[in-house]
Parts: structure tokens; C-alpha cells; sequence
């Protein structure tokens, strides 16, 4: 890259010195701010000074415990059981101000299991975290596979040379240009109860065997249907950088195949795959980075509801930096959500790489 | 594109018509839903999703929902930001970033490769994960102003501009393109004695059409439909954009769909005719994003 010309060093800098500053000023310095301000009990306006707290933001969101409950017993020993149910201490006698379980100070209960007489119960310092923490990983796990294949389905789709196949390919990447609130608003509509659009439809479908869900209202499908949503306004994109993929494939590779009397499946498996591997890293690596940042459809449609299940990473950290002013829990959301894409995007670069 | 190749014949042409169609019909029913049911009075809206009613124009149909919408609304001056946010950014942007990739491809310089590394490096940062601190960061930045020292960017247009004016993609965009041209044209101008400037803005910049439309239309995108970051940082009525004033219509107690479907109506139409028109060079431009990453 380096020009052979003179050094020109004064011009250089100055040419570069905008884009560089205000990256600089504005992505970077903010990017080392969030990691500073997770150790901090920062809020956006305080009288109160600032102080350094260490890792206390990390384990208030992170910490967990495994507790297990032993029934009440009678005087013989055995597991009282009421109503054909075994009966337990109360968690809170533990959780709250109790000198022997200092390490369950403020936790709640995040899920458990039977085991024998016992419970065995998890505890989360902060459940409504570990819900996001939870929710995000299943969006990001079914939203990149599906989108990605969907994608490359239409490409393939829209690669054919027929004619007006171009009007088909504008009308597949439409939603892309919509705004993602335009589309959530849309959606809630489509999604609603009763007499909705999609509950209708359903039910035209199926000759009216159908009957009308609450899409959105209940904890089953809230997430799911989010998920649908998401992967039809993004679909397009991806749809075009696949298309883009499959046009650097040289045509004489097909015509080889063709010569060859290869099958369809196997012209895909031997030559349009091969030819793809590189657009595929980076479409993983894109959906993953976009499905991670999720935040509109969470906030124009069910706000993290019902019972926290779509609770979202970048939500809490909103909810958290922003709604209630507190800068440090927010950065500190932040920097956890960094570290997981940071870590998935190596992960996945790893597992693509070349095996020469 | 419009090659009539050997299997185009018969029946199988008709299922590869009819599987397009059916999947072109899962991409437009949201919108098409949203134009029709603009129309429609609240009452006629919400009955007739039980049928194909939905996509039709048909019953009491007015523009009520419009008039109606502009006096909710300040509509006007909301449309008026997002345009003036988002063009000014734009300009910014294809300014700032190719005088920025021009130093990086053509001049040479001390730290050149370790401050592209650098820039390169931030692509991988969402900006949802710097909000937060940015946040903070903007509400105490010191701005010289009218009557001196200002603190604080909150409620600003500022605010709302220069955080993005410079990104690491659009740099990098720049880059790959210019480093394509042909190297004889500017070391021919550089010993003609043109300065770096000119040779940036007469040589380079009027070969570079297309990567400036990419660059351009990326950017436009992202601005327009930019909704957590103003969310968090304007509060006045005056330098609302569009995605934030969507608040009027659906922070009501019985949220007037007819209104709502409106102004979805009113902000994204344009966009989309934007699109329609120039669908070709959106396309490209996102496709550039893929081919040299």
C-alpha cells in the first residue's frame, strides 16, 4: 500500500487527521470508557463523587450459586409432604441477612430441579440479566443459521437469468431499506391477538382449525415470533452479499460441471460451495455481530415482556445506562455483550479458517 | 439478466414464476398492509384484518388519517431533521473518510499502517456497545457557541451528527476502491506539481462515482433509521427525527392506528421510492460490503 512517492508526512496527517480524530474521539475513547466505567459506581448525574469498585458491577450481574434445599422433617426424620408435595425451607431464610450463607446474600432463584428429596436451586444475583443473557443466545443461535440459509436460498433463487428477475430481487431486498421501528410497529399489528393478520390468515389456511394466539402476549412464542420477524427484514441483505458471492464463481467451472454430467446437488456441493466459503465467514460473522445488537424490535413490541421472556443484552443495558442513569451497570452490560461477539467472531473465524 | 436460456420453457417456468411471486408476496404484504390501511378509519382498520380486506383499498377510504396525523404531530419539522441529520452526516461522511483513505492508499507516512491497523480494528465494536459511555461522554463535551463555552451536547443537532460522521467501514470502503485506480494518473499529476489537495479533489475524487454511492447510501440508511441513539440523547420537539417522533402516535392510551399507519406511511414511502429509483446502485452498494471483506 505503501506509495513509493516521497514521504510526505505533514500532508499525510493532516488528510488523515479527521477520520482518524473523530474515530478516535468517538468510538475508541468511548469503547476503553465502557471498560473503565464497569469498575465505577458512575451514574450519568450524581453529587455524589465517583469511586473506584472494582469487579463488583460483574459479579452483582454474573454471580451465581448452587444451593441445595433439604426438606422439613418430622421428628422421625422423614420429608414432610403436603398435598403429595415435599415441603422445603423457604429460600429467603437463606437469602436475607443470614450469617451462614454470606456467599447467598441478595440472590434469587433462577431455575431448579428435583433431586431425590432434594431441590437443587440456582441462584442468580441478577435474574432479569441472566434472562437477557439467556434470550439473546437463543435469538443470535436460531436468528444467524436461519437468516444465512434463507439468504443463500434466495440468491440462489434470484440467480437464475429469467426475465423481470430483477423486479423480484428489488422487491426481496425492500424491507432492508424500512426502518427496523417502521417494521416492528407493522408487526405488532400482524402479530395481534384475536382478529390479527397472521391469526386470520392462519386460520383461512387451515379452514379455520386454527384458533387465534396471542403472538406477542405469551412467553412461548413472544421470542419466537420476534425472531421471524427479524430474520424477514434482514434477509435481504444478505440475500445481496450472498448474490455477490455467487457472481465471482467463474461460469467455466459450471460449464465444466456441465460437461461432466454433474447433478444439480452435486454442481452445489463441488462447485457453488467451494466458490462461497468466504462470503459464508462473513455472513456468519455479520448476522452474528447485527442478531447480538438487538434492541428495536425488543423496545417498540414487548419491552423485555411478558415475564422477562425477551429480555435482551442491549435493552437491559439501555434500561440500565439509560433509563435509570446508571452509567456503570450499563458499561457494564455493554462490555460483557463486547466480549461475547469478540470471542464468537474469533470462534468462528477459527472453525472457517483455511486447511491448507 | 433477460437471457432466455433452454429449460425456459413450459410448466417448470411457470413454477419458478409462482414460487418468485409467492415469495415476493411475503416481502410486500407488511408494507402494502401499511399504504392500504392508511386510509382507513380506525373502526374499518382493525375489522377488516379477517379478510383479504386488509390489502384492499376499499370501504370508507379518505385521507382523514393524514390530516389527522399533521395535527398530532409536528410532522413536518420532524421529517425536516431526519433529512437535515442524515444529509449533513452523509456529506460529512464521504468528505472526512475519503480525504482520510486518500492519505492512507496514496501518501506515505510514519504510523500510517499501525493507525489504519487501528481503524480497521474498530469495524468489530457494535455502536450499541459504546452507547452507554458515549452517553456520559457527550452530556459533559464542552462546545463553543454563541455566547462562549457551552457544556453538554444533549438536545443538539450536533449530537446527533458528528458521532458518525467518521466510521471505520466508509474508510475502508474508500480504501479498497482507490487502491484500485491507476497509480500512473496521480504520480503523473504529482510531477506535473499539483498538491496533494488538488490531486485529491481533481483527480481522484471525480473517478470515484461509484464508491461514493455506496459510501453515500450506507450511511443514509443507517442515519435515517437511527432510533436507541437519539432516543437517548433528544428530548425537545424541535430536533426530533422521524423514527423518535413515532412516540406521539403510540405512547397514547388507545393508540389511533389509522394515524399511526400514516406517519409509518409518510416516512417510509419516500425512502422506499428513493430505492425503487436507484435499486440498482443500492444493491451494488451493499454488495460491495461483502465482495472485499
Amino acid at each position: 500500500m505503501a506509495s513509493k512517492l516521497t514521504r510526505s508526512n505533514r500532508a499525510g496527517w493532516l488528510m488523515a487527521l479527521p477520520g482518524a480524530g473523530l474515530i478516535a474521539a468517538f468510538i475508541i475513547i468511548p469503547f476503553f470508557l465502557a471498560f473503565t466505567l464497569s469498575l465505577t459506581n458512575q451514574r450519568l448525574a450524581s453529587p455524589n463523587p465517583t469511586e473506584y469498585v472494582g469487579f463488583e458491577n460483574y459479579s452483582d450481574l454474573l454471580g451465581l450459586s448452587i444451593f441445595t434445599l433439604e426438606p422439613e422433617r418430622d421428628e422421625a426424620g422423614n420429608a414432610v409432604i403436603e398435598d403429595g408435595k415435599i415441603q422445603y425451607p423457604r429460600l429467603r431464610n437463606f437469602t436475607r441477612n443470614n450469617p451462614d450463607y454470606p456467599n447467598l446474600q441478595g440472590k434469587r432463584e433462577w431455575f431448579g430441579w428435583q433431586s431425590g428429596e432434594n431441590r437443587v436451586v440456582v441462584l442468580s444475583s441478577d435474574v432479569v440479566f441472566m434472562r437477557a443473557l439467556v434470550n439473546t443466545f437463543t435469538f443470535v443461535i436460531f436468528v444467524a443459521p436461519i437468516q444465512a440459509g434463507l439468504a443463500l436460498g434466495l440468491a440462489l433463487l434470484i440467480n437464475q437469468q429469467l426475465r423481470g428477475i430483477s423486479v423480484f430481487r428489488a422487491i426481496y431486498f425492500m424491507p432492508v431499506v424500512v426502518s427496523i421501528v417502521v417494521v416492528s410497529l407493522l408487526w405488532k399489528f400482524i402479530y395481534s391477538p384475536g382478529d390479527g393478520l397472521l391469526n386470520s390468515l392462519l386460520g383461512w389456511v387451515t379452514f379455520g382449525a386454527f384458533e387465534g394466539i396471542d403472538w406477542l402476549g405469551q412467553t412461548s412464542t413472544a421470542l419466537p415470533s420476534i425472531m421471524a420477524m427479524s430474520v424477514w427484514q434482514g434477509v435481504g441483505f444478505h440475500m445481496v452479499i450472498w448474490l455477490a458471492g455467487l457472481q465471482t464463481i467463474s461460469p467455466t467451472l459450471y460449464e465444466a460441471a456441465e460437461i461432466e454430467g454433474a447433478k444439480k446437488r452435486q454442481v452445489f456441493r463441488y462447485v457453488t460451495w467451494p466458490g462461497l466459503r468466504n462470503t459464508a465467514v462473513l455472513i456468519l460473522i455479520v448476522i452474528t455481530m447485527q442478531a447480538f445488537a438487538l434492541y428495536a424490535q425488543i423496545a417498540v413490541m414487548t419491552s423485555g415482556g411478558p415475564l422477562d421472556s425477551t429480555q435482551v443484552l442491549v435493552f437491559q443495558a439501555v434500561e440500565r445506562g439509560y433509563g435509570k442513569q446508571d452509567i456503570s451497570g450499563g458499561s457494564t452490560i455493554s462490555v460483557i455483550l463486547f466480549l461475547i461477539v469478540l470471542m464468537i467472531s474469533l470462534v468462528q473465524r477459527w472453525l472457517t479458517r483455511e486447511r491448507n | 439478466m433477460a437471457l432466455v436460456t433452454s429449460d425456459n420453457h413450459g410448466l417448470r417456468l411457470w413454477t419458478r414464476y409462482a414460487v418468485l411471486i409467492l415469495v415476493a408476496v411475503i416481502f410486500i404484504f407488511p408494507l402494502l398492509f401499511m399504504a392500504v390501511s392508511s386510509l382507513k378509519p380506525d373502526q374499518q382498520l382493525l375489522s377488516d384484518t379477517n379478510s383479504l380486506r386488509a390489502f384492499l383499498p376499499v370501504g370508507d377510504i379518505s385521507l382523514q388519517n393524514y390530516s389527522d396525523a399533521f395535527e398530532r404531530a409536528p410532522i413536518g419539522i420532524f421529517v425536516f431533521n431526519s433529512v437535515f441529520v442524515t444529509g449533513v452526516t452523509v456529506v460529512l461522511t464521504l468528505f472526512v473518510c475519503s480525504l482520510a483513505a486518500f492519505s492512507f492508499v496514496f501518501l506515505d507516512w510514519r504510523g500510517k499502517s499501525v493507525i489504519f491497523s487501528i481503524l480497521l480494528a474498530t469495524l468489530i465494536i457494535p455502536y450499541e456497545t459504546i452507547f452507554i459511555p458515549l452517553l456520559l461522554m457527550v452530556s459533559q463535551l464542552p462546545w463553543i457557541g454563541g455566547e462562549g463555552i457551552e457544556w453538554g451536547w444533549i438536545n443538539t443537532y450536533r449530537v446527533q451528527i458528528i458521532p458518525f460522521i467518521a466510521d471505520g467501514l466508509s474508510i475502508f470502503l474508500f480504501v479498497q476502491y482507490f487502491k484500485d485506480l491507476p497509480r500512473e494518473l496521480i504520480e503523473a499529476s504529482r510531477v506535473e506539481g499539483a498538491s496533494w489537495w488538488t490531486i485529491y479533489r481533481r483527480v481522484v475524487m471525480p473517478l470515484s462515482g461509484p464508491v461514493i454511492a455506496t459510501a453515500a447510501i450506507l450511511k443514509f440508511l443507517f442515519m435515517y433509521n437511527q432510533y436507541l441513539w437519539p432516543l437517548m440523547v433528544v428530548q425537545a420537539e424541535e430536533i426530533r427525527p422521524v423514527m423518535v417522533g413515532l412516540g406521539y402516535f403510540t405512547d397514547q392510551l388507545n393508540v389511533p392506528w389509522g394515524e399511526v399507519m400514516a406517519y409509518l406511511t409518510i416516512i417510509t414511502i419516500p425512502v422506499l421510492a428513493f430505492y425503487l429509483s436507484l435499486q440498482r446502485v443500492f444493491i451494488a452498494s451493499v454488495a460491495a460490503t461483502g465482495v472485499k471483506g
